[in-house]
């Protein structure tokens, strides 16, 4: 788990989104460039009833979350993001009843956009079940700081 | 509950909730008349990502399920109804979702028998200002096919 204590605050940030809470979205671990986030499996998150699979719309959720948590790690001091695109590739369908964790790495940055790439998995990040590329907006990239 | 009694619903009726857990855990609803078939994502507080603005997860679902809504009305009702998986949704994200309803429309671009091509778009305040719009290409996962002959792939 994580020492740092800006994504610390970033994960405490994320847990308390109604959104994110309600997913069950918890916050793992995170680096200065990267960021990792788990939604376990739950009835409400499954796309159709006689599959126990976590929806792709829920995985979408979660891949957007944990981009702009990467995003948000990896500019110092702590900014405000928003999803300017993002795109998921769904590899397979997930096993069922697994756990989808997403990893993001933050992979170039300007002053206002990030560049973001990951994936998702259910138990073996070599064998992902989703890939994920987008870019995010820094909100407050004019004010002073 | 199931994908077909959601297809029943969305082939039979002019409104109506979107009877599958994720996408009743989103709320969706859906009114159709003689033009087209929206989805409505009523605003409720567990929508909510950054404090006053829907978190974009629920847009992209919300663009994703209108865009399954759209393909299974595309496809003949007389035909068992094949899992429609996405393969790839792109979203842009065009303005901030605010706290109140978004309605969201979806066209085929291409009816495949394998793949079908989907845009879908998203507004809340007018349609011309859209807050979010999606390409979604999604697989027609087809139960197999009984022992009869069938014509060749293509």
């Amino acid at each position: 788990m994580s020492e740092d204590p800006v994504g610390r605050t970033a994960g405490g940030y994320l847990a308390h989104a109604p959104h994110m809470a309600a997913l069950g979205i918890v916050f793992s671990a995170n680096g200065p460039d990267w960021a990792e986030v788990s939604m376990p499996f739950a009835p409400h998150l499954v796309a159709y009833p006689d599959e126990e699979v976590i929806a792709s719309g829920a995985i979408y959720a979660l891949m957007d979350s944990t981009a702009g948590l990467a995003a948000m790690v990896t500019r110092r001091p702590i900014t405000p993001v928003a999803t300017l695109d993002l795109r998921l590739d769904y590899l397979r369908a997930p096993h069922p009843r697994a756990t989808i964790t997403g990893r993001v790495t933050c992979y170039r940055m300007t002053r206002t956009i990030a560049f973001v790439r990951g994936i998702a998995h259910d138990g073996d990040a070599a064998d992902p079940v989703a890939n994920m590329t987008g870019t995010f907006m820094f909100t407050l990239v004019d004010l002073p700081r | 509950m199931s994908m077909q009694t959601v297809a029943d619903a969305l082939r039979g009726r002019h409104f109506g909730s979107l009877d599958l857990p994720y996408a009743a855990f989103l709320g969706l609803r859906f009114e159709r008349d003689d033009d087209e078939t929206r989805l409505i994502m009523p605003y409720a507080e567990h929508l909510i990502g950054a404090p006053g603005r829907l978190h974009g997860g629920t847009v992209a679902g919300l663009l994703e399920l209108a865009g399954i809504a759209a393909a299974i009305l595309s496809l003949p009702d007389d035909e068992p109804l094949p899992r429609l998986r996405p393969v790839t949704v792109t979203v842009d994200f065009m303005r901030e979702g605010l706290p109140r309803d978004v309605t969201a429309v979806a066209t085929i671009t291409r009816l495949g028998r394998r793949i079908i091509n989907i845009r879908s778009l998203a507004w809340q305040y007018e349609r011309a200002r859209p807050i979010a719009g999606a390409n979604i290409n999604v697989l027609v996962d087809r139960p197999p096919a009984p022992a009869a002959p069938r014509p060749a792939d293509r």
